[in-house]
């Protein structure tokens, strides 16, 4: 007994998993609108988007990297599909017109998301570009693309398919949470299962011995990219169909909100140490966090003062508890 | 127990023991720092000596035993009380900022100020100048420290120790990088530090250096103290043998296999460096081994040894050149999988930094290089992870209580034999070692050197790389040297002699006389 309680006490997840229930309790207590079952869902709408974002921000962080450009991919990809749903594409030369269903701007939005995640890909691993640089400069080239793509303007009016993504129900469960669910499953499957989940974490622990234990670091680096860029695609559907339209600064700091989740979520920002199930966690802890500082009627102002704190306040608890246990 | 008849004990470190997980890196040991003189400490690799000074200098301070300081007990939370009080170290790597000007790297810290609380530059060049004069050290305070070669570095560190009113310097291996004129310059200053009165530890493996510099010798072994004494009238012979505190006898004796084919042929490998395009860091290899043989691979430092298996392994396949043939096949090898797929298998000289993933379990590290192995229906199966890695652990007798075990975690001798189970795993028949025993205790060199006997049984070709000549010696059916990125020399089982091998070694410009040559050889 003294034994499984040990195991259990030393799982890296049971100190974010504490502090959400302590917070969940609290809110409960101090806001009576809290527990109710239409802000629970509410929560989970929200959370639902930072939390496939950060399922591709686990992975980067995981081999020792960062993306941040993940809010402006969320960005253009998101205006693209909206675009395409709306308007088509018109070809000027050729003279062509080309209409798109709900499916063809789902895709389209996806291959923007891995073309642009691709790109940081190529310039961490062929051009041996900091990640931190690379993923910077997309920043900047993406939300560009996006002002160009949109002239600036939110593009709205998508139809119900769209709005259903968004908004819709399936089974008493909102759609938008059962995305980020889909994603979370896979991809812890993904990385406790597969060849390519344990060498992400083989290079994130040791990049010169992944290299020759016979690893092919830069494919899996490429590939790690890639998928962030894809999930952030996802999320920009999410994000396009809630609102029913697109917004040209939609997601500008959502990097930090991703970050901040894979971090509370016990990932060690030089990699090799971490899951996706903290990361659950600690996206679960900035939800209800946001959430409940609006419930209680607290100013924005001291919103992000007292996220900012919890963030710093849960790297700090995780280093030095873990110093001590050493 | 001081050297008796020693008035001026300095430093006294008595009963000091440290442990580390899973290895006791020192145990009880003794220790002296006398004014004036040089108290130089030996030991093997993994004999305590940097834990030790380690200690002494305050980088560790979670220790047993007592420190007293001209007298009086202390006990150095972290580095720069240790140098408050006077003690100061100076690594082998040197810790200076290479963009920083000597003078800047000198007051580091501790800058001079003017009456405005800025930084008082002339003070500071100042001040610089006279300790680099009572160095006769030929250098403007205000030159950056990159533009310095690693000898005058070194006097920068000497002058930073000295600025502080060092009483106790430490110095690990200070001439392993040393040329020839800059050691005797070095020497000089060590003998006018002791007229000073400054107490000396100096590290060193070179035993005519001992000859030279040393007042006293203390020898450890496996952590422990083995004796202090003094230097004069005191034999290398016998230093040697307190060091290494074995006979010759139990020593691993080789096992001869019948050759079989030629497994692994190289034809005129070349590597270019990296950072001179058009100048080779290897030339010209050539050199086969064959099925049940061990080629051992000797050279010194910076030879190319590391290097050569890397380049075989596919590591700088861009700037590599050569035919090679494996089992008679001619093969491309890009990159480490190539190598794998080929048969090769290396095992890193510096297993921390590339053979292992220290935050990873025992078994995680095993099945690394062959997770192809370890799939069910195309997902990995950790049973098969965990009946592996338990046969490993019998079979090489590691020690460890789990297979969840974090590498990290495993003594050097250990972490070692786990390299080797996650490399045998691949089934290689081409096994290249680079330093297979550094740092780890003798025990387990011998478990090691079996276990390449036994490979070689079983009709492995190995080729093996080691500084150290008996390891060499002992291991190998035929040596070859490396120098300078060139084979110098061929040395069948019966010619082998560690004179002739160690020649062969030596770079031929040189300057190196046949006495020292001598003395190299005693020391091994």
């Amino acid at each position: 007994m003294n034994r499984l309680l040990k195991q259990f006490s030393s799982q890296p997840i049971l100190k974010p998993l504490i502090a959400l229930l302590l917070m969940v309790f609290a809110m409960t207590f101090l806001s009576g609108n809290f527990a109710t079952s239409d802000n629970f869902f509410n929560v989970m709408r929200q959370v639902s988007v930072n939390l496939c974002i950060s399922v591709g921000m686990t992975l980067v962080i995981l081999t020792g990297g960062i993306d941040l450009s993940v809010g402006s991919v969320l960005a253009l990809s998101g205006a693209v599909a909206a675009g395409l749903m709306k308007n088509g594409l018109a070809l000027e030369g050729p003279d062509l017109f080309v209409g798109f269903t709900f499916w063809g701007c789902v895709l389209a939005a996806l291959l923007i998301g891995a073309l642009l995640g691709a790109f940081n890909g190529l310039m961490i691993t062929r051009f041996k570009l900091p990640p931190f640089v690379a993923t910077l400069g997309m920043l900047t080239i993406a939300r560009g693309l996006t002002m160009l793509y949109t002239n600036g303007f939110p593009i709205t009016g998508l139809g119900k398919s769209v709005s259903f993504l968004g908004t819709g129900w399936f089974a008493g469960v909102p759609m938008p949470v059962w995305i980020a669910v889909l994603v979370v499953v896979f991809f812890a499957f993904y990385m406790k299962k597969t060849r390519t989940g344990r060498y992400i974490y083989a290079i994130g622990g040791n990049e010169k011995a992944s290299l020759l234990s016979g690893i092919n670091v830069s494919k899996v680096l490429l590939l790690v990219y890639t998928l962030s860029g894809v999930l952030s695609a996802v999320a920009g559907l999410l994000v396009t169909a809630r609102l029913d339209s697109a917004q040209p600064n939609a997601g500008s700091g959502y990097e930090l909100d991703a970050i901040a989740a894979v971090v509370i979520g016990g990932t060690s920002m030089s990699g090799g140490k971490g899951s996706i199930a903290g990361t659950v966690v600690g996206a679960l802890i900035i939800g209800v966090l946001n959430n409940g500082l609006v419930l209680l009627d607290v100013s924005p102002f001291w919103q992000q003062v007292i996220k900012g704190f919890v963030i710093i306040g849960a790297v700090v608890l995780d280093k030095y508890s873990s110093k001590k246990s050493l | 127990m001081p050297v008796e008849n020693h008035p001026n004990v300095l430093l006294e470190a008595v009963g000091i023991t440290k442990q580390f997980p899973g290895v006791l890196a020192l145990n009880r040991v003794d220790f002296h720092v006398y004014a004036g003189a040089v108290n130089a400490i030996v030991g093997e690799n993994g004999a305590g000596k940097s834990t030790l000074m380690n200690i002494l200098s305050g980088v560790y301070s979670d220790y047993e035993g007592s420190i007293r300081l001209k007298g009086n007990a202390v006990t150095f939370r972290n580095v720069s009380e240790a140098q408050q009080a006077g003690v100061v170290m100076i690594h082998q790597e040197l810790n200076l900022i290479p963009y920083m000007t000597v003078a800047e790297n000198i007051f580091l810290g501790r800058e001079p100020l003017d009456a405005a609380g800025l930084v008082d530059w002339k003070r500071m060049n100042r001040e610089a100048a006279t300790l680099l004069e009572r160095l006769k050290f030929e250098a403007l305070p205000s030159t950056p420290v990159i533009d310095l070669r690693v000898g005058q570095q070194q006097l920068v560190e000497i002058a930073k120790a000295l600025s502080r009113d060092a009483c106790v310097l430490i110095m690990d291996e200070p001439t392993s990088s040393l040329s020839e004129k800059e050691t005797h310059v070095l020497f000089d200053l060590i003998r006018s530090l002791k007229t000073d009165g400054v107490g000396i530890v100096y590290i060193t493996h070179k035993m005519d250096e001992l000859r030279q510099l040393a007042d006293y010798v203390t020898i450890l072994r496996d952590g422990q103290f083995i004796t202090e004494s003094k230097m004069n009238g005191l034999s290398i012979n016998t230093i040697v043998n307190s060091m290494v505190g074995r006979d010759t006898n139990d020593f691993f004796v080789k096992t001869n296999h019948e050759k079989g084919t030629i497994r692994l042929s190289v034809n005129h490998l070349m590597l270019e460096d990296e950072s001179h395009p058009g100048k080779c860091l290897l030339k010209d290899i050539m050199f086969e081994v064959s099925a049940s043989e061990v080629l051992g691979i000797y050279g010194l430092m910076g030879a190319g040894r590391t290097e050569l298996l890397e380049t075989l392994f596919g590591v700088h396949s861009k700037r590599t050149h050569a035919t090679i043939l494996i089992n008679g096949r001619n093969v491309i090898i890009r990159h480490p999988k190539d190598a794998i797929d080929c048969g090769l298998a290396l095992i890193p000289e510096d297993r921390k930094r590339d053979g292992l993933v220290l935050g990873m379990s025992m078994e995680q590290n095993i099945s690394l290089a062959s997770l192809w192995q370890f799939l069910k229906n195309g997902l990995l199966n950790p049973r098969k992870e965990k009946t592996e890695t338990d046969a490993y652990r019998d079979k090489l007798s590691i020690k460890s209580y789990s297979c969840k075990q974090l590498a990290g975690q495993l003594s050097g001798g250990n972490q070692q034999k786990v390299v080797l189970s996650k490399w045998l795993q691949t089934h290689p028949s081409i096994l290249l070692l680079d330093e297979p025993t550094r740092g780890i205790d003798i025990s387990a060199k011998n478990d090691i050197y079996k276990l390449i006997d036994e490979l070689a049984g079983k009709g492995m070709a190995i080729v093996v790389v080691s500084s150290e000549l008996p390891e060499i010696m002992a291991v190998s059916d035929r040596i070859l040297t490396l120098c300078n990125g060139s084979i110098t020399g061929a040395f069948q089982r019966d010619e082998f002699t560690e004179e002739a091998i160690l020649k062969a070694a030596l770079p031929k410009s040189s300057e190196i006389s046949c006495s020292s040559v001598q003395q190299k050889i005693s020391m091994l």
